[in-house]
């Protein structure tokens, strides 16, 4: 019954997703491709913090691996956009799986510190190879490069529809692993490690997986993003895009399928709407974090779970 | 009997006008009717993308000033094609992926006509793929060297302000025979100071000089002591063109590294806008020499249409705000906004915009201008605008730091800072 019940909100999830396509005013459809892209982000943060419980402040480093993956390999290698993004997530993978080997050497505090720490150094490192990255300012992937197949990727509609189809295997995807015996194992570790290892876990492989899995999400958002959107630039593996999925988690429920989702179009309106009003909207902001620590420490869909949907998975 | 009708002329007339209005809204009278009707008194709608926040904030707080005072003069003046302005104003946090949300934001929910006044290079590049995407005439006011390097769009352009490039070797020929040959540069080592270095490296040796060190500062320093050794000491001249919050740090620990014995300075005053010149710990910089875009002090000799700007954007003698001379203007960049506006408002009126379809025709009038000479429309001075690089070229300053303020001691002239395109925008489609 869990299974049907959790296959049908997936479900609806994806075909709300279909439908706001043909209602939304088109800034919000803009706004929605920015947001799945951003939310696979945020599904990949989600495995590794709110499954198996490793708190990192360097997730930027694995979506900019992902983006700069895609784009110098476009505007360097000639390649074109399946190879390119292929390239990307590589990239993201390679890096998580060099991070993971040493990170996670260090747990809680230091763990988290590790990881802002390689993230600051890859952040440098993209300033310091600025011949090609340039630096600060980025670069642009330009439109006509932009196109699988003759699809012209950047008219509104093939942009909401590739994030769309990204979203929804990721979404899917992260459904099926959380509910499977490496997902269970995952959530084992996050409530009690020592046990896990007792019970005869390979504790250390379970969450280099997990860092690695989730580091390949990120890559793909990272990438999604530059091909997409036409951009790649340095702010993006800034510490700042490591702060926001873990504010995007946090805010929509860690641990839920949902939950990133639920946050990152919270975060996004929440300073959409009050910038409009305020240029101290990262106040606003700031409150509603509050608030919400304060009353549904659990996030939003953490919270519906705990009071009135516990079979949301 | 007669029976009188107690309808009057002036009831008449209102009701004819509502019932045109309902068939013009409701789309019953022929499209273009209806439609001119609308238009005519609809007000053109430029979208400002301001950096309130984020590291750009106090220049976006002065490019809002400059922005306002231009669409006050043009509407005084009657708007455009006689249609009022209206600024409608998103901050972009000075970051490049909240700056391509805005541009989109302006196209389809502001529907804006077209949008303006992005300073920071990486928020322009991050958001001109957009301005191409959604075929919104994009007008920067950003003096990076991105638009005329082709690396952007047809949609963007930047007619209000010389470029980076431009500036750099300008500033070259009055470096070699005035100050020295034998340059040390020092500089960010992200984009903005490679530019510098690559632009000005080239220059210096066109006029028979040398760097003889590049001395790059990583951008997460704060403490610039120990990078002061590794200029050489046949060094003549140090060109300097740090920017952001430890600017004031990085003057202070010069002045103590050289003394009183010290080479020839250059900097480009990116390092102190709105910052007030005569702060403490800045005094090392008095004899030293800036490039300006446009003068910050009162010059004897400012034109009347110069003048005539610096009251309009509420600025004293001095640079600062008239009514808190505390708040010190970014004046060597923000007359870029108020000349944008009115090249909008120019081209806009040679291509009788009447609305979003005349987007491509209000970008080949612009590309067509070249000539702009000195007015109160382009106070800062000449400008030639290539319309095949979409670039503005101007004069260029160089002031002298004396008695707290700096006084112009070098005009370089457009054609210092003229090189080879390396774009034709116009060859591309729209």
């Amino acid at each position: 019954m869990v299974v049907f019940r959790s296959a049908a909100l997936h479900s609806c999830v994806l075909l709300a997703l279909v439908a706001l396509f043909f209602v939304l005013p088109a800034y919000h459809v803009g706004a929605f491709s920015r947001i799945m892209v951003l939310a696979i982000y945020a599904i990949g943060y989600n495995l590794l913090f709110g499954y198996t419980g490793l708190l990192s402040l360097g997730h930027a480093m694995f979506f900019a691996a992902g983006m700069y993956g895609f784009g110098l390999s476009m505007n360097f290698g000639g390649l074109t956009v399946l190879p390119a993004f292929a390239v990307g997530v590589t990239a993201a993978g390679l890096l998580s799986v060099a991070v993971g080997f040493l990170a996670l050497r260090t747990i809680g505090v230091a763990f988290m510190i590790v990881t802002l720490m390689f993230a600051q150094t890859f952040y440098l490192v993209i300033l310091y190879f600025g011949e090609y990255t340039r630096g600060d300012e980025g670069f642009i992937i330009q439109q006509a490069q932009r196109s699988i197949a003759g699809i012209d990727l950047t008219t509104e509609t093939a942009r909401y529809f590739t994030a769309f189809i990204l979203f929804a295997i990721c979404f899917l995807a992260m459904a099926r692993l959380v509910q499977s015996p490496f997902g269970k194992r995952l959530v084992a570790i996050r409530e009690n490690e020592e046990r896990a290892r007792m019970l005869g876990y390979d504790v250390g492989r379970l969450k280099l997986a997990a860092l690695v899995v989730s580091g390949l999400f990120s890559g793909v958002a990272g990438a999604a993003y530059a091909m997409l959107f036409g951009y790649v630039g340095a702010s993006f593996a800034a510490v700042h895009y490591s702060i926001f999925p873990l504010l995007w988690v946090l805010l929509g429920g860690a641990g839920t399928t949902v939950g990133p989702l639920i946050g990152v179009i919270f975060m996004f309106y929440l300073i959409d709407v009050s910038s409009s009003f305020t240029n101290a909207y990262m106040l606003v902001a700031g409150i509603a974090l509050v608030l919400l620590t304060l009353f549904a420490p659990q996030g939003i869909a953490g919270t519906l779970r705990k009071r009135a949907v516990s079979w949301l998975p | 009997m007669t029976k009188t009708s107690n309808i009057s002329r002036r009831k008449t007339l209102l009701g004819l006008g509502a019932g045109a209005g309902a068939l013009a809204a409701g789309g019953v009278l022929p499209g273009s009717l209806g439609f001119a009707q609308a238009q005519s008194s609809a007000p053109i709608k430029i979208g400002f993308q301001k950096h309130a926040t984020g590291i750009g904030a106090a220049y976006g707080r002065w490019y809002d000033v400059a922005t306002n005072a231009a669409a006050a003069r043009i509407n005084e003046m009657g708007g455009i094609n006689g249609r009022p302005v209206e600024i409608i104003t998103e901050d972009d946090a000075t970051d490049p992926g909240r700056g391509a949300e805005v541009l989109e934001k302006f196209a389809n929910q502001h529907e804006v006509d077209v949008a303006f006044g992005t300073l920071f290079s990486h928020v322009v590049i991050g958001s001109a793929p957009r301005a191409g995407e959604l075929k919104l005439p994009y007008f920067v006011v950003s003096e990076g060297h991105h638009v005329a390097s082709g690396m952007l769009n047809r949609y963007t352009l930047q007619p209000g302000i010389t470029d980076v490039k431009s500036q750099v070797i300008s500033m070259a020929p009055f470096v070699a025979d005035n100050l020295g040959k034998k340059v040390t540069m020092i500089y960010p080592d992200f984009a903005f100071g490679h530019d510098h270095r690559d632009f000005f490296s080239e220059a210096i040796e066109a006029q028979g000089g040398e760097v003889v060190a590049k001395i790059a500062i990583p951008p997460t320093e704060t403490t610039f002591t120990r990078y002061f050794p590794n200029i050489p000491r046949e060094t003549e001249v140090i060109y300097h063109v740090m920017v952001g919050p430890a600017v004031l740090t990085f003057v202070k620990e010069m002045g103590e590294f050289f003394g009183p014995s010290r080479p020839e300075i250059f900097g480009f005053i990116d390092s102190l806008e709105a910052v007030d010149i005569q702060s403490p710990g800045l005094e090392f910089l008095e004899g030293t020499y800036f490039w300006e875009g446009m003068p910050r002090y009162k010059q004897a000799n400012e034109s009347e249409a110069a003048s005539a700007y610096r009251a309009a954007v509420g600025v004293n003698d001095s640079g600062a705000a008239i009514d808190d001379p505390s708040n010190v203007a970014t004046y060597a960049h923000m007359f870029g906004c108020w000349e944008t506006l009115h090249v909008i408002k120019a081209g806009m009126e040679a291509a009788d915009y009447q609305g979003p379809a005349d987007r491509a025709k209000l970008i080949e009038a612009v590309e067509a201008m070249s000539d702009m000479p000195e007015s109160i429309e382009h106070p800062q001075g000449d400008k030639v605008f290539n319309g095949k690089t979409h670039q503005a070229f101007g004069k260029q300053f160089i002031s002298k730091v004396g008695d707290g303020r700096l006084d112009v001691v070098h005009t370089a002239s457009i054609e210092d800072g003229l090189y080879e395109d390396e774009v034709d925008y116009t060859t591309r489609s729209f």
